[in-house]
């Protein structure tokens, strides 16, 4: 009865628990998933990036960042900042505008929506005639000029969105004043691309679909040029000083028209197709910039020649007798270039080429020879190979840091040492607290260690775990270094590589050891790997040994992937970490837990088929046992759900394709043809919720047996230093705990330092626990005599904590997907338990030990279990007691990798995937907050020359 | 020894009465005696008191078998466990005299002595129309054997009928517990499952729920046939049985739930091995300081540890090597519960 009592009964612990938790999802790392739009501002040296889910991101100096979201959840097609102010505007796929404005809030800046708009046409109109293909924001900052499919350009005023009808530019008004050679109705259609002059700011450049080119003067309202191309038009730029402009086409040619008042219909200077003379595909942008020593950058996407190099994704950059294309392994969305942005300059001097992928953020220095790579200090493709695991490690101590880093800064010689280019606003944030490292696993075999200390996910150094195994592609084959005489001059650029040589070199378990710097590393094939730090390269031979997980057990057979094959002889391994011991299990299959004592200097792992201990100092197998049901065959015939995976990864392409179908047409294919589509979709979406309807899901309501399968697969491996046998003597321990609800404890003996060498580690088994609920055990965990966790291995040694209560009595913590239960040591007898599943119906997914500390007082923290459950919710139950503190939903539950992929810390924050390529962060604690904190200040006008009316005009023309 | 004699069907009289006449007969006037018949169906029922003999009368079609046995050396076996499956038996039994001649053991139990696999709950506290259902799981010989789905019903609120989610039986697995019990059918909504509402959960929660509680399963249901329901005239309680026919009073289900979660700790124990010495029972935790609330005996009575251990245990011997040996915790003195912000933990 007085447990259904509301929480709040007890107010000091509630005070308490408000001074201790609190949930917020603080950044997202990452690249952004699907981008569809990028922007610009020369001004604020702010970058804007917008998905296809409606999410616009900006980034400036490394911590500067903001986030907004679009509520129709739209793609945003076209991303325009509105010059000299802190505001953009963004069109949608749905054809609205918003208006988006930076805001100093509280001493930091924030991004929101201030309006709204969709341009409506008169009555009757087709929906054409207001879909918006061009936006130019005017440097009045008073007006937006809106090109549309009609042909028709609209004028709004900002920030209120009226309509200016009078000023509207209608193409018959557009014919009427240029003469009647070669131009009807039909020249006029589909406003491709629309440029203000950059001298004057009354006069724009038209360009329209159809290659008629028209620059219109906006206070007299008439053409004072007009020119017609041959091709189709895509994209339009005007030279800095305005007496020439360029257009690029659709056949891969670009053309230099001259502006002078003197002649009204020109012919162009010159009409290259820079990859021809066969067919190429279209230039879709092109940029011309100046320099001082005269000799132009022409850079320009696109533009292949259709048959041989139609597929790549290039930007070319001419420059004199350089050219390079730079192949990008994803679809350009868009790019930019940073020039000078001083409008009395009289070149533009580029300085680097900014490029957004599909998949990543590549940008390019311009100004150093070879044009290199800069280092992006965010925007990292986490998922440049598939994210496999992640493990995240607190509160490195700096030599480690200082370590890796210097490991890491070896790898990236090839950047360029350039500043990072995109350098607007002010990080105001405080300085991270401590030093945290998240270290991803990858599908190439590959583990990144990322400075997840603030809010920047940077890429300190990357291990390659590939070199101790043969497999078909010699690593050292470089695909990239294409001849001199290769034609086009294509150079691969950017790191996103999905394509796997060998899926069983994937990692699977990571396990560092922050003191020690030794580091576990486990994959798909049953390749366990312990390495060690060293500053310089060196050349060793890897220990082999291999553990036979199946030992005695007969008559199976194993019909997954072979086991990898190792390199003989000595290897060479770049500074870092270094493999120094290789267990590979037999058979190979995933392991699924590990875990490594670097003060016994032991490794232990499991698979579905059982678990060992290897000793990596002497380097020799302790142990192994079998963890093999009799009946469980399915355990035995291969890498888990190997099937179920392909069918998935199959569905989930088809739908790939068919969503980029749907988007693809809408975006120009008439609007027909897209409600059409739509109502294609509406129709399958109803067939498929009617056959729903039909057969029902149904679930089966049944004990569990022994007889389920994989219930041997070894879920967690744990060591701790416990009253195992008897409660005067205390000695090392493994345990480890199965799907099937089985927990194994064995008691170790370590030979003391001075004899480690010469006498064997022992291990003997001393208990084993059958939870009869036979619900998978996720997580094993020792409480000392304070009932506090036991600290890690070298803890106590480097005075980082207090040395566990060896006196008072130990607890065992088991916890299942479904219980969490206390028994005591050394007779394990039950104490306390939580069933979570029987009362709430959710599973365990996730559970660590996190320390809260309060945010009133310094000295008061407590250690509490972060728990993650099937649904996405979060809760926080006490130790040692098992009380439910608080609850958050956090991930949607169907978002099933966004689960499986969270990891907490060891302060109460956390990280799970939002898409392949981004982690969202989280806290839990009030305390541990890394979140963008930052200032986007107007800059100071520096002089009348940089506002755009006359004067300003003057002003230029006079220094010049 | 058979006797035959007849009695009057409209006027039986007492069971007194009745039993008085039976030693009179049979010519045991001093000896004790447990009096049975074998009702239409050929399970043998114990007639002990005015109510069953009277019923035993009225079905006497047109013939009555009574078995009488002297109580020393009663057989209880054969009432209770399992009749449905030891009916073939009893019919035998009862359809051969001669064999039943030769095996006298044939005896009524006394309640205790029953093995429950499924009963009907807290009929006094629930409205009519809900059935409370408590199937109890031994071993692993028989599958529980039913399914859920989602679907909707129409319920009585505030703002007049809503169709509301909720989650119903789909379907019985032949030969499952659930459809021997004949307490569950398809299309019954599943309201609740060991004391806690299902009302906002999701079919996979739900499922989750019931089989993390399927060693003692406690489900709620509104059956789709409301027409075997329990009548209850003249409730002296006083209870909304009415009114809670559309939407459930929320007082009530968690008072019923504390009620549950006690009777659920009675569930499971966890098995221990240990490779160390002697084989010795691990003494129970020792309870804790916090005030022991002792909850129906019964409930531990049931609480039959070795039918439902004993299998596994002996895989779990099976496959560990060398002399394992085996301990069972002992049941735990009694489920105590201590409350704490709202969530439920149990000592």
């Amino acid at each position: 009865m007085r447990r259904f009592l509301r929480p709040g009964h007890d107010p000091v612990r509630e005070r308490l628990k408000r001074d201790l938790f609190q949930f917020n999802k603080t950044v997202e790392h990452g690249f952004p998933h699907q981008p569809s739009a990028l922007g610009y501002s020369p001004f604020l040296r702010l970058m804007a990036i917008g998905t296809r889910s409606g999410a616009i991101k900006l980034y400036g100096a490394p911590g500067v960042e903001f986030m907004g979201l679009h509520e129709e959840n739209n793609t945003v097609m076209q991303i325009h900042f509105i010059p000299d102010q802190c505001q953009l505007v963004t069109l949608l796929d749905d054809n609205s505008l918003h208006l988006w404005s930076l805001k100093q809030h509280g001493g930091a800046s924030e991004l929101r929506e201030e309006h709204r708009f969709t341009l409506k046409g008169p009555p009757g109109s087709p929906p054409s005639a207001t879909q918006v293909t061009a936006v130019l924001p005017h440097s009045s900052r008073e007006v937006l000029y809106l090109g549309t499919e009609s042909g028709n350009i609209f004028v709004v005023e900002l920030p209120s969105f009226r309509v200016l009808e009078d000023r509207t530019i209608t193409p018959e008004a557009v014919l009427q004043r240029i003469p009647e050679d070669n131009c009807n109705r039909r020249s006029c259609e589909l406003v491709e691309a629309l440029r203000e002059h950059p001298k004057n700011p009354d006069q724009i450049l038209i360009g329209y679909s159809r290659a008629l080119i028209v620059l219109w003067d906006l206070q007299n309202n008439k053409a004072v040029h007009h020119f017609l191309g041959s091709q189709q038009l895509e994209n339009l730029y005007w030279q800095r000083d305005g007496s020439k402009f360029i257009s690029c086409h659709s056949d891969g040619s670009y053309t230099q028209w001259p502006v002078s008042s003197d002649n009204r219909q020109s012919e162009p200077l010159e009409n290259t197709v820079p990859y021809g003379p066969f067919p190429c595909k279209a230039i879709s942008k092109i940029y011309w910039q100046t320099t001082k020593n005269g000799l132009p950058y022409i850079i320009f996407q696109g533009g292949m020649p259709r048959a041989s190099y139609g597929d790549r994704h290039s930007i070319s950059v001419i420059h004199g007798s350089q050219q390079t294309a730079f192949d990008f392994t994803s679809r350009v969305i868009d790019f930019f270039i940073i020039f000078s942005s001083d409008p009395a300059a009289e070149f533009d001097d580029p300085s680097a080429l900014v490029v957004l992928a599909e998949e990543e953020l590549v940008v390019i220095d311009l100004k150093s020879a070879g044009w290199p790579a800069v280092h992006p200090p965010y925007l990292a493709s986490l998922h440049c190979s598939a994210i496999t695991c992640s493990h995240h490690v607190s509160n490195i101590p700096l030599k480690l840091w200082e370590r890796i880093i210097s490991a890491g800064s070896k790898q990236n010689i090839h950047y360029s040492s350039m500043p990072w280019p995109i350098d607007g606003g002010t990080n105001i944030a405080p300085d991270p607290p401590q030093r945290d490292l998240l270290l991803t696993g990858h599908e190439d075999g590959t583990v990144r260690f990322w400075d997840a200390s603030g809010v920047c996910l940077h890429l300190l150094y990357k291990l390659s775990t590939v070199r101790v195994f043969l497999t078909d592609a010699d690593p050292n084959d470089n695909m990239n270094t294409l001849g001199e005489d290769e034609w086009p001059p294509l150079r691969k650029v950017g790191t996103f590589d999905p394509y796997s040589d060998d899926p069983r070199l994937g990692i699977q378990k990571i396990y560092l050891c922050k003191y020690s710097g030794y580091l576990a590393v486990a994959g798909t094939a049953g390749q366990v790997l312990v390495m060690e730090l060293n500053d310089e390269d060196a050349e060793h031979v890897v220990e082999h040994a291999e553990a036979d997980l199946l030992q005695d057990q007969e008559g199976y057979r194993w019909k997954g992937h072979e086991k990898l094959k190792t390199r003989d002889g000595p290897v060479r391994f770049e500074a870092g970490f270094q493999p120094f011991v290789l267990v590979q299990c037999q058979p190979p299959a995933v392991v699924t837990s590990l875990a490594l004592h670097s003060e016994w200097k032991l490794v232990a792992f499991g698979t579905s088929h059982g678990f060992g201990l290897f000793d990596h100092q002497q380097k020799r197998l302790v142990f192994v046992k079998c963890t093999l049901h009799p009946s469980d065959q399915l355990a035995l015939e291969g890498p888990l759900s190997r099937v179920k995976s392909l069918k998935k990864s199959l569905r989930q392409s088809f739908r790939r394709i068919r969503r980029s179908r749907v988007s693809s047409r809408k975006r120009r294919g008439g609007a027909g043809n897209a409600s059409e589509v739509q109502e294609a979709n509406a129709k399958f979406d109803q067939d498929v919720l009617q056959e729903m309807e039909l057969a029902p899901v149904q679930r089966k309501i049944e004990a569990r047996s022994a007889e389920d399968s994989f219930t041997g697969f070894v879920r967690t491996l744990y060591f701790a230093d416990t009253f195992l046998r008897d409660s005067s003597r205390h000695c090392p321990s493994l345990w480890a705990g199965t799907n099937g609800g089985t927990v194994y404890a064995f008691c170790l003996r370590v030979p003391p330092a001075e004899r480690r060498m010469d006498e064997p580690v022992r291990a003997e088994q001393a208990k084993e626990i059958q939870l009869m609920h036979r619900a998978p055990v996720v997580g094993i965990l020792v409480l000392d005599g304070r009932s506090t966790p036991l600290p890690e291995p070298l803890e106590v040694a480097h005075d980082l904590s207090k040395s566990p209560d060896m006196q008072g009595s130990h607890q065992l913590l088991v916890v299942s997907e479904e219980q969490f239960k206390v028994f005591t040591l050394p007779k394990v007898s039950s104490k306390l338990k939580l069933k979570l599943t029987a009362l709430e119906g959710c599973r365990v997914r996730k559970v660590t030990v996190a320390n809260f500390g309060s945010c009133k007082t310094d000295d008061y923290s407590e250690n509490d279990l972060a728990v993650l459950t099937n649904l996405g919710d979060i809760q926080i139950i006490s130790l040692p007691f098992l009380k439910l503190q608080i609850r958050y939903p956090c991930i949607r539950k169907e978002d099933v990798s966004g689960i499986a992929s969270c990891v907490f810390t060891k302060y109460g924050q956390g990280f799970y995937l939002i898409s392949p390529s981004e982690f969202e962060r989280f806290s839990l604690s009030t305390k541990w907050l890394v979140e963008p904190r930052c200032i986007v200040d107007i800059p100071e006008l520096t002089s009348n020359n940089h506002v755009h009316n006359e004067s300003g005009k003057e002003n230029a023309s006079r220094k010049s | 020894e058979f006797r035959r004699f007849s009695l009057e069907r409209s006027k039986p009289g007492k069971f007194e009465e009745f039993y008085g006449l039976l030693q009179h007969v049979h010519k045991i006037p001093n000896v004790d005696v447990l009096v049975g018949y074998t009702d239409i169906h050929g399970d043998l029922l114990p007639i002990n008191n005015d109510d069953n003999y009277h019923k035993a009368v009225s079905t006497a079609n047109p013939l009555l078998r009574i078995f009488i046995q002297r109580k020393e050396d009663a057989d209880y076996s054969a009432f209770g466990t399992d009749t449905m499956t030891r009916k073939k038996n009893v019919l035998s039994n009862v359809l051969r005299p001669d064999n039943h001649k030769k095996k006298p053991h044939i005896v009524i139990s006394m309640p205790q002595d029953f093995r429950p696999v499924s009963s009907i709950i807290d009929v006094d506290i629930l409205p009519e129309t809900h059935r409370r259902v408590r199937l109890y799981k031994y071993g692993t010989d028989k599958p529980l054997g039913f399914y859920i789905r989602d679907g909707s019903s129409v319920r009585v609120t505030p703002h007049g009928l809503e169709k509301v989610p909720g989650i119903f039986i789909s379907r019985l697995v032949p030969g499952g517990l659930a459809q021997s019990t004949g307490l569950l059918a398809v299309n019954d909504e599943v309201l609740e499952v060991n004391g806690i509402e299902v009302s906002g959960k999701s079919l996979d929660q739900v499922t989750d729920m019931m089989i993390a509680n399927s060693r003692n399963l406690i489900i709620t249901v509104r059956p789709a046939n409301q027409r075997n329901n329990v009548v209850r005239n003249s409730r002296t309680s006083g209870s909304s049985g009415q009114s809670t026919e559309s939407s459930l009073p929320s007082s009530t289900p968690n008072l019923l739930g504390s009620v549950l979660q006690a009777e659920e700790e009675s569930d499971e124990e966890d098995i221990i091995i240990e490779d160390s010495g002697e084989p010795q029972h691990i003494p129970k935790a020792a309870p804790a300081s916090e005030s022991i609330e002792s909850l129906s005996q019964i409930e531990l009575l049931h609480e039959s540890t070795q039918n439902g251990f004993l299998p596994s245990s002996e895989a779990n011997l099976n496959h560990s090597a060398g002399s394992v040996n085996m301990e069972y915790e002992e049941p735990e003195p009694g489920p105590k519960s201590l409350e704490e912000d709202g969530t439920i933990i149990t000592l």
